[in-house]
């Protein structure tokens, strides 16, 4: 099944879903082995700390093209160490991916590479005569586009950490508070609501107020 | 108060009000198995772990309770497969207890050492390795909770064996769940229920999809209700039988692949499916690309993530089955739909002359339709529970058994996973002592479960077993026949002589051989007090109709004959 867009019907750009986990062993198994089993197509997955302790936090890059994005983000939701899910794709948000480019250099090139990153501002985090690694951030596209620039002069090797995303704005992305959770009254817990509701197009969204 | 693993494992059962457990003992599990003497906790020594994990499964939809089935690491852990990913598929609250070996060895391939929560991980809802007896309390709190609320389901609580025997505090009441990624889903919005109400106020041809997850919850009165105002259609699933009444004259009964005609008739011409805590399984939709073209799909579910994963929903509403149909009882609008359901008559009528059960000639082999309408017959008025195993007599009860009450039938129907029933049935009999226990099972799928023969013996359980004799892998060999031009291949099966294996095992044995000796047969048998061993040696080559065959459209059916042929006999 291929999911189109419905106004273009072109194939479905990528969507980005960022989650909240539980900081517990087994949890980043968990989340590949549902991919996994559903044969959903994901094009990046990052994780990493937060500011709370307890919680790490991925960023997903879903391919919509195979795959729709509000059936991975219910899925994720289902997972019990998965504390939120959002999607993040039409919102305003800042993505960054990070890479870092070894590449091969000369007397003539090292200037002109130079000069080069200087327009993306990219960083020269270590050289030696015959090359040096160069370290970018910036949103997927830019990171192509140094990429490309600097394929003619021989890339040796490369490393992209995939995007990371945060809303803009002064939102919060935290999670749950925790009396939300009912703590201590045994059939109450979860007795909110999820904050997931269906919109016009049967697509899972997350409810406004929450 | 301090109380070591072992103890908190029991005391928890205890608490969560379960008292018995269906298991097997070995190294990993042995400090359980020796505090297990200290509590009042009934436990069942089943013959083999897979059928702990059934056995757990029956009493769990028997009861209404949370099923518990406890074995060893290693072997015993992964016998427990085939029962969990049943449990999984079907929504039914399970918890399994499994030793592990001691924390200090995890990871060593020490002896009858199985990545057990990595086995399980795909087929449980959820599931924990504890290596420390300070998680443990907290654990087995989470896990019953998880087990048993919202989209309901299996999890595995993997224990090492020093952390059974280590000690701890334990106060139960004083355990706070933290759940924060936990939060099955409740509250339905007005806004969706209007909508859905409207839906069905300005439909003309609508039909109820009635689920499982009526059952789970407990939403039977809702149900009719919604039924019988808007004079809607019902059709049910294979595990939505029960969830109203078989006899209820707007209850089309069982859909999909083994469905009726007509059911699928409806469905297919529908112009809107309302379905309720069913997951459009492909046994229910046939070839998805012609499904019910003309229908705007309503889903209510509480699992947000089987909203248009295979039938696209006009309008998903996440939330309990119960509760959505309240709200919307009372904006749903009265109407009459005389039209529809006469059409729908018609299609009935033309399934009423293809009607088969008179054709079986008195002396000779009955088939299993004849079979089960009398043991309809004859329990209809009784507590009587049916359990099946997985095949043709799995789709012929659901066909000719007309099941009154929810709870009322037990079948593995997501995994269909043979060697189901027996098993079940020990748990479903246990769950409700009361209750006529029959069995309805293949020479296939019996001789999977032969061995809990002797679980019913030592048990003293009254379970009714009606082996359906023909002498095939029945299911398999239908479709051999249908669609691989009738090459059988490794379908034919032998069984030895029941009546001896009656008799090696202690239970009363019966025969019937002629169709007329069926009756007397069923009759004697509920005379017995305790557990009987019925074989019916069946027509061997019959065939389940109407079937859809792979990849057709539902309403695209191998029919039963038609009326000529059926006078003329098969
Ligand atoms: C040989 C064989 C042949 C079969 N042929 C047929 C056939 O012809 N027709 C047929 O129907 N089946 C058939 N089946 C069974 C089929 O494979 C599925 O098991 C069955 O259709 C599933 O029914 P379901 O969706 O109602 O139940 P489940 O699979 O148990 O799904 C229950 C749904 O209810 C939801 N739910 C749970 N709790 C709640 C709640 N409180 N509120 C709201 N929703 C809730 C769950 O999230 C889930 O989506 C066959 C099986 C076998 C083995
Ligand atoms: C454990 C398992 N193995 C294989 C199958 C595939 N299968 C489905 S029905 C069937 C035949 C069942 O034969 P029997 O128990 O004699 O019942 P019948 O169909 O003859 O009524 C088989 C082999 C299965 N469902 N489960
Ligand atoms: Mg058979």
């Amino acid at each position: 099944m291929a999911f189109v867009d419905r106004t273009t019907q072109r194939p479905r750009a990528p969507h980005v879903l960022v989650a909240l986990v539980e900081n517990k062993p087994g949890v980043l198994t968990r989340v590949a082995s549902l991919f996994r089993r559903r044969g959903f197509n994901i094009e990046s997955l990052t994780v990493g700390h937060t500011d709370t302790p307890e919680l790490s936090r991925m960023t997903i890059v879903v391919d919509t093209s195979k795959t729709d994005a509000s059936l991975v983000q219910a899925n994720l939701f289902k997972l019990v160490n998965v504390v939120d899910v959002q999607n993040v794709t039409r919102q305003p948000a800042v993505m960054r991916d990070l890479a870092l480019i070894k590449v091969r250099i000369d007397q003539q090139t090292r200037f002109e590479i130079v000069q080069l990153m200087d327009i993306y501002r990219a960083k020269i985090v270590d050289v030696c005569p015959e090359s040096m690694i160069i370290e970018v951030t910036g949103p997927e596209a830019k990171i192509d586009s140094v990429v490309e620039m600097l394929k003619p002069y021989g890339i040796i090797e490369m490393v992209r950490t995939g995007l990371v995303a945060m809303v803009r704005g002064s939102g919060h992305f935290t999670g749950p508070t925790p009396d939300e959770n009912g703590n201590g009254h045994e059939h109450e817990v979860g007795s909110g609501s999820n904050g997931y509701h269906f919109d016009d197009d049967s697509r899972l969204v997350r409810s406004l107020g929450m | 108060m301090q109380r070591t693993g072992a103890q908190i494992i029991l005391e928890t059962l205890m608490r969560e009000g379960v008292d018995v457990v269906f298991g097997y003992p070995g190294g990993a599990i042995m400090p359980t198995y020796d505090s297990l003497l200290d509590y009042p906790v009934h436990h069942v020594l089943v013959r083999h772990e897979e059928n702990a994990a059934f056995a757990a499964d029956g009493f769990a939809r028997a009861s209404g309770k949370v099923g518990v089935c406890m074995v060893t690491s290693g072997p015993g852990a992964t016998n427990l497969v085939t029962g969990l990913a049943g449990a999984m598929m079907d929504s039914i609250p399970v918890v399994a207890i499994t030793g592990q070996v001691a924390s200090y060895l995890v990871g060593t391939d020490a002896f009858q050492e199985t990545d057990v929560t990595g086995v399980t991980l795909p087929i449980t809802k959820h599931n924990y390795l504890v290596t420390d007896v300070a998680e443990l309390p907290m654990v087995m709190k989470e896990a019953f909770h998880i087990a048993r609320s919202g989209r309901p389901g299996p999890v595995l609580v993997d224990v090492c064996k020093d952390v059974q025997s280590k000690t701890t505090e334990f106060d139960y009441d004083a355990i706070q769940l933290r759940l924060p990624g936990y939060r099955p889903h409740r509250q339905t919005y007005d806004e969706q229920i209007r909508r859905a109400a409207a839906y069905i106020n300005t439909a003309q041809r609508p039909v109820i999809l009635a689920g499982h997850g009526i059952i789970l919850a407990a939403a039977h009165d809702e149900l009719r209700a919604l039924a019988e105002r808007g004079q809607i259609p019902i059709a049910t699933t294979l595990l939505g039988i029960g969830s109203i009444s078989e006899s209820h004259p707007l209850n089309l009964r069982m859909m999909g692949m083994h469905g009726e005609a007509y059911v699928n008739e409806a469905i297919q011409n529908a112009d809107l499916l309302i379905a309720v805590g069913m997951r459009f399984d492909d046994r229910v939709t046939g070839n998805l690309a012609t499904y019910a073209k003309h229908a705007d799909v309503i889903h209510i579910d509480i699992d947000p993530a089987e909203i248009s994963k295979n039938v696209i929903a006009n309008l998903g509403i996440v939330g309990d089955a119960k509760q959505v149909m309240a709200g919307l009882l009372p904006l749903v609008e009265p109407r009459d739909r005389a039209a529809w359901l006469s059409q729908i008559e018609v299609w009935r009528a033309d399934t009423m002359t293809r009607d088969i059960l008179s054709t079986t000639a008195c002396e000779s082999a009955p088939h299993v339709p004849f079979v089960i309408d009398a043991i309809h017959r004859a329990t209809r008025g009784a507590q009587a529970l049916i359990v099946t195993d997985v095949g043709q007599h799995q789709m012929w009860e659901a066909q000719y058994y007309r099941h009154e009450r929810p709870n009322q039938l037990l079948t593995s129907g997501g995994l269909g996973a043979m060697g189901y029933g027996i098993p079940a049935a020990i748990g479903a009999q246990i769950a409700r002592r009361e209750d006529e226990v029959w069995v309805i099972v293949g020479d296939g799928g019996f001789q999977m479960a032969l061995p809990e023969l002797a679980t019913i013996m030592q048990e003293e359980l009254p379970v009714k077993i009606a082996v359906m004799r023909n002498g095939y892998l029945g299911m398999v060999r239908q479709w051999q026949e249908l669609i691989h031009s009738r090459r059988y291949s490794e379908v034919a099966i032998k069984t030895p002589d029941l009546l001896k294996l009656a008799d090696a095992y202690g239970l009363a044995g019966m025969r019937a051989t002629r169709a007329d000796e069926v009756n007397d047969l069923i009759t004697e048998a509920r005379s017995v007090p305790g557990p009987v061993l019925m074989d019916f040696v069946v027509e061997e080559e019959a065939n389940v109709y109407p079937m859809v065959a792979p990849g057709k459209a539902l309403n695209d059916m191998y029919r039963r004959p038609g009326a000529e042929r059926a006078a003329t006999g098969r």
